[in-house]
């Protein structure tokens, strides 16, 4: 079925087509439409999920993680301060290997405050433990969504699926839906391995880990999200078969003859796609690679994708507060020490707070990558694109 | 009321071996929680003594299914917990009738976690939340809470030169939870056992969220040795420093009524978080404890009375 949706519409719609047992979530800005159409499809009867409707973000993810500990499939929707004040159990959630779901609409991080996107406050939880994954659009909003409940179980790690806030969030755009009894069907139900609610096996759930054990619990989680990208690609080739839209770890974009290319994620990937046929039609080789799945890193992929360029300009609506530049770039750099081939590189931060990057913006970058190319040397390695007085 | 031939003879939830100090009530009361439930339960518990104490990996205390998620939120755990049951029982995958039992000290109910209590009881999550209330943060070292009475000393209400003791009075948490209109709410204490089961009981049976308030003496936080720790417990009732009563439908009824009211220095003056008011230059902090007590057993004679 073919429909025009808002991002938060999309994943509303996925979330209802999922079913889940439980959601517990409170609203916030640009995430609220998500909770509130999801409260509707509770009272209108066309989920048969418990809603808890906490009584802050805080209390949400905590009720996730005491009803996903139940054996139930949870899900949550936030962004920003939401998933700030959710900073602290989206560890735990994490390290009792819970595969709770978040629809995390991105927003920027006070102070100052502003509603508007940019990435900083899922790039603030990236060391969580939960597996990340941007959207580039409503239909990969929606599609993410869906996969992301396989996935996390599969992976016994949670999942936050990402739309850009306002942008994504609420901007309409052509869906194409899958039907609603496909979705659960192709799900099936959670099978949790241990559950509070199995009284004749009682188990203890968050003991208190010392010295002596903590260190090799830690390590199994730090092996399990090793091995989440394997989990990933099945689950996108299953989805892909049965559904007809086949999604990459790393989006590469025009890349095979690329000289120079741009890295982004979220829907600045769309915006640059625009731009790189606009200056392929000028004869300019420029390429695009946008990063999907943010945690785990996906090295291999992502080397494949940029070590060939001669030039990179890495694309971050994000700062990391280090004097180094934004989240994407360092994961670049820090990849690319292993390899043979490097491409010189740029890190542009742009979008912060909801700023807006055109296609235009995007060319005038292309042609600052293509004078690298041209002098064969970088002069400054990060600037703040598209703000006053740089 | 419930037999202690009957009790002594089930299998125990809450077993022996953890780690708490001789004469820690805390544990007492989750033993006695956990005895009194007629029904299978789960149980959550916030960070704190009991948590700490009772579950060192690989060991657990807890013979009936147990989560901890972190300090303030053992509310909002449990109402997962339990909306996961609703959920997964309407789904005909949890065939068993189950109870939902939520544990937090002082400082994770009074303080950090009043929030998360407040929404659970709001949204009426069908849990029985217990909170074990020893009066301070005992699990970091004694600081003071909300929940720390008049002139008491603490690590961060010491009794100074100055300033002798905690400042402040108590929060009345209990009517704060009576405020919400739960099913059912309680003072208990574990000196009177059987008081306490029965409050149990009859939250565990009562179609909505329930909160019982346990005054726990800590015999190290509050300085007395550990085998008082039971008479501790009774005085606060004797004293009315503590008095036990119940709230449902409604209508408040005192359960355990002292014969004769005792004064509140009987109470204090066995333990060593008071030992400096008995030594300082005016009984004024003594007083204004001793008035807040009268006041609110008082007011509560009167509610009773209704």
């Amino acid at each position: 079925m073919i429909v025009a949706r808002t991002g938060n519409e999309a994943m509303a719609e996925a979330m209802r087509q999922i079913n889940p047992d439980v959601v517990a979530a409170y609203p916030i800005t640009p995430a609220t439409e998500v909770v509130q159409l999801f409260s509707k499809f509770v009272h209108d009867g066309k989920v048969t999920t418990e809603f808890v409707p906490a009584e802050s973000e805080h209390s949400a993810i905590s009720a996730c993680v005491g009803a996903s500990s139940a054996g139930a499939r949870v899900m949550t929707s936030t962004a920003s301060q939401g998933l700030a004040l959710m900073h602290e159990i989206l560890f735990i959630a994490a390290g009792l290997r819970l595969p709770i779901v978040i629809c995390l609409v991105n927003r920027s991080l006070s102070s100052p405050i502003n509603i508007h996107c940019d990435h900083s406050d899922s790039l603030a939880s990236r060391d969580s433990g939960w597996i990340q994954i941007f959207s580039e659009n409503t239909q990969e909003a929606y599609d993410s969504t869906i996969m992301a409940v396989k996935i996390a179980e599969k992976a016994l790690l949670p999942a936050m699926v990402t739309t850009d806030g306002f942008i994504i969030s609420h901007g309409m755009e052509r869906v194409e839906m899958v039907d609603d009894d496909a979705v659960p069907k192709w799900l099936g139900t959670r099978q949790a391995k241990t559950s509070l609610l199995d009284v004749d096996n009682p188990i203890t759930l968050g003991a208190l880990d010392l010295q002596d054990y903590f260190f090799e619990h830690k390590r199994s989680e730090i092996d399990a999200m090793n091995h989440v990208l394997p989990i990933i690609e099945e689950v996108q080739n299953e989805f892909g078969e049965k559904f007809g839209r086949h999604y990459p770890i790393v989006d590469e974009y025009k890349m095979d003859d690329a000289v120079v290319a741009i890295l982004a994620m979220g829907s600045t990937g769309g915006t640059g796609k625009v731009a790189v046929d606009k200056m392929r039609e000028q004869g300019k080789k420029v390429g695009l690679v946008r990063c999907r799945i943010f945690r785990p890193f996906p090295k291999d992929a992502m080397l494949k994708a940029i070590a060939k360029v001669k030039v990179l300009g890495i694309m971050d609506r994000s700062d990391t507060m280090s004097t180094l530049g934004g989240h994407l770039y360092n994961e670049c750099r820090s990849i690319l020490y292993d390899s043979n081939t490097r491409p010189l590189m740029k890190n542009f931060i742009y979008g912060l707070g909801g700023r807006d990057i055109s296609i235009e913006d995007i060319e005038s970058v292309y042609t600052g990558l293509f004078d690298i190319e041209k002098s064969g040397k970088v002069d400054e390695n990060i600037v703040y694109y598209g703000v006053r007085g740089e | 009321m419930a037999s202690l031939k009957q009790l002594a003879a089930q299998e125990e939830k809450f077993l022996g071996g953890h780690r708490a100090c001789a004469g820690c009530a805390a544990t007492i009361a989750a033993r006695m929680v956990l005895t009194a439930a007629e029904q299978p339960v789960v149980v959550g518990a916030a960070t704190g003594c009991l948590e700490v104490v009772s579950t060192i990996y690989p060991y657990s205390a807890w013979n009936v299914p147990y989560v901890h998620n972190a300090f303030e939120n053992v509310a909002a755990t449990m109402s997962g917990v339990e909306a996961a049951y609703r959920a997964l029982k309407k789904k005909g995958l949890v065939k068993k009738d189950l109870r939902f039992i939520a544990f937090g000290g002082d400082g994770g109910t009074y303080d950090i976690g009043l929030q998360a209590l407040s929404g659970m009881i709001e949204r009426r999550h069908r849990v029985l939340y217990v909170c074990y209330n020893n009066e301070a943060y005992m699990n970091t070292g004694i600081q003071r809470s909300s929940a720390t009475p008049r002139g008491a000393h603490t690590t961060t209400s010491p009794a100074g030169t100055k300033i002798p003791g905690k400042m402040q009075l108590r929060k009345n948490l209990t009517e704060i939870i009576i405020a919400h209109e739960p099913a059912y709410a309680a003072q208990a204490t574990i000196g009177y056992w059987n008081d306490l089961v029965t409050k149990v009981r009859k939250a565990l049976d009562a179609d909505g969220p329930s909160f019982i308030n346990i005054y726990a003496p800590c015999r190290l936080g509050w300085a007395y040795v550990p085998e008082k720790t039971i008479k501790v417990s009774k005085l606060s009732v004797e004293t009315c420093v503590w008095p036990l009563y119940e709230y449902q439908d409604g209508k408040y009824r005192i359960t355990v009524k002292p014969k004769g009211k005792k004064p509140i220095t009987e109470f204090l003056n066995l333990q060593g978080r008071f030992g400096h008011l008995f030594k300082w230059h005016d009984d004024v902090p003594i007083k204004e404890y001793q008035e807040e007590v009268d006041m609110i057993w008082e007011r509560l004679l009167r509610r009773s009375e209704q």
